[in-house]
Formats: C-alpha cells, sequence, structure tokens
C-alpha cells in the first residue's frame, strides 16, 4: 500500500471518531432531550459514514477491484437516523418531556 | 502508520461510548436512555468496522450491517410503544 493511500485512510478514520466523539459529547452535555436529540444524529452517522468510506479506501486497495457493499451501511444508517429521531421525538412530545426556557414551539398547546 | 492510527480512533471511539453509557445510566426520561442506546449501537458499528480494518478481514461487515438493522427495529420498536402503549396495532 502506498503511503498516500494510507494517510487518506488515516484522515477518513480521524475525522469519523471525531465526528463520533462530538456527537458523544452533545449527547451528554447539551440541557433537554430537544437539543440533545441533534448531537448523534448528525455528528455521529457522519462519524459512521467517515469510518466506511476508510474501509472502502483500505479494501479497495487490497487488490480486489472497487469494493462498494461497504455502502450498505452508510445508506442503511443514512435513511433510519432520521426515521428513529423522529419517532422519539414524537414519543418525547406525547409523554411532555421536560425542556428548558430556551427551546422554542410548544406544538402540544395547540 | 495505521498501526498507530487505529487504536488512537478506537481509544477515541471509546471515550464517545464511555459519555454514552453516562447519558443512559443518568438520564432524567425514558427516551434519553432510548436515545443513548441508539448512539452506543452506532458506536459499537463504528467500533466493528475499525477491528475489521485492523484485521484486514472482510467478515466484520456482515456483523456490522446485521447490528446497524437490529438496532434500528429495536429503537423503533421502543418508540412505538412509549408512543401507544402497543408495539403492533
Amino acid at each position: 500500500m502506498s503511503f498516500w493511500i494510507e494517510a487518506l485512510i488515516c484522515l477518513f478514520l480521524i475525522v469519523g471518531s471525531l465526528f463520533a466523539l462530538v456527537g458523544a459529547i452533545g449527547l451528554y452535555r447539551l440541557p433537554d432531550f430537544f437539543t440533545r436529540l441533534h448531537g448523534p444524529t448528525k455528528a455521529t452517522t457522519l462519524g459512521v459514514g467517515g469510518m466506511i468510506i476508510a474501509s472502502m479506501i483500505f479494501f479497495g486497495s487490497q487488490g480486489e477491484g472497487l469494493s462498494l457493499h461497504e455502502l450498505l451501511i452508510t445508506l442503511f444508517l443514512f435513511i433510519t437516523a432520521p426515521v428513529s429521531a423522529h419517532m422519539l421525538a414524537k414519543a418525547a412530545m406525547q409523554q411532555r418531556v421536560k425542556y428548558i426556557e430556551k427551546t422554542q414551539g410548544k406544538p402540544w398547546d395547540q | 502508520m495505521l498501526a498507530y492510527v487505529i487504536p488512537l480512533c478506537m481509544a477515541i471511539v471509546g471515550v464517545a461510548m464511555v459519555l454514552n453509557l453516562l447519558r443512559l445510566i443518568q438520564g432524567p426520561d425514558m427516551v434519553d436512555r432510548v436515545l443513548a442506546l441508539d448512539t452506543l449501537y452506532i458506536n459499537a458499528l463504528a467500533l466493528i468496522v475499525l477491528l475489521g480494518i485492523w484485521l484486514a478481514s472482510d467478515l466484520f461487515f456482515e456483523a456490522a450491517l446485521l447490528i446497524a438493522v437490529m438496532g434500528f427495529v429495536g429503537t423503533v420498536a421502543v418508540a412505538k410503544y412509549l408512543l401507544h402503549g402497543d408495539i403492533i396495532d
């Protein structure tokens, strides 16, 4: 494996794991549930996406041609992450989870 | 270079999983815990992909895909249970 391909794989891996870390920090630190929903659903899917791209480049450089079947995981996560976040937000709205003052919009009062 | 970067990335993802676990333990509501579990399985999937690159083995891809499918089904089932009190209606 040449140096530049390895450097590219390392770059994608580090960017992906840093995105996963940012998502987890957001999940841990943000003040209420509706803001906490942002961290994992945006950052973590991007993190896994970066790692999958690194994995595609790695297995593509092993000499067996381009390997595209890792894209299935990325596609599946990019479809399912908004769906599960939407259902969790609906459940939280129905359960009237506590929220801080600055969170705008009170859909259950309409 | 890859031999140094992959353990570093595993450590970063491990720290992220510890933060998710703290939120899973102390989450004030049920939905917080479900969201923490959801994030935890996505991070476990990232860890499995890293292990697949580390061992240069193609086998771990199927495990990652299975974890993605099962985690999504579990999250949707718990969210529907919280929403209606019933999973299949």
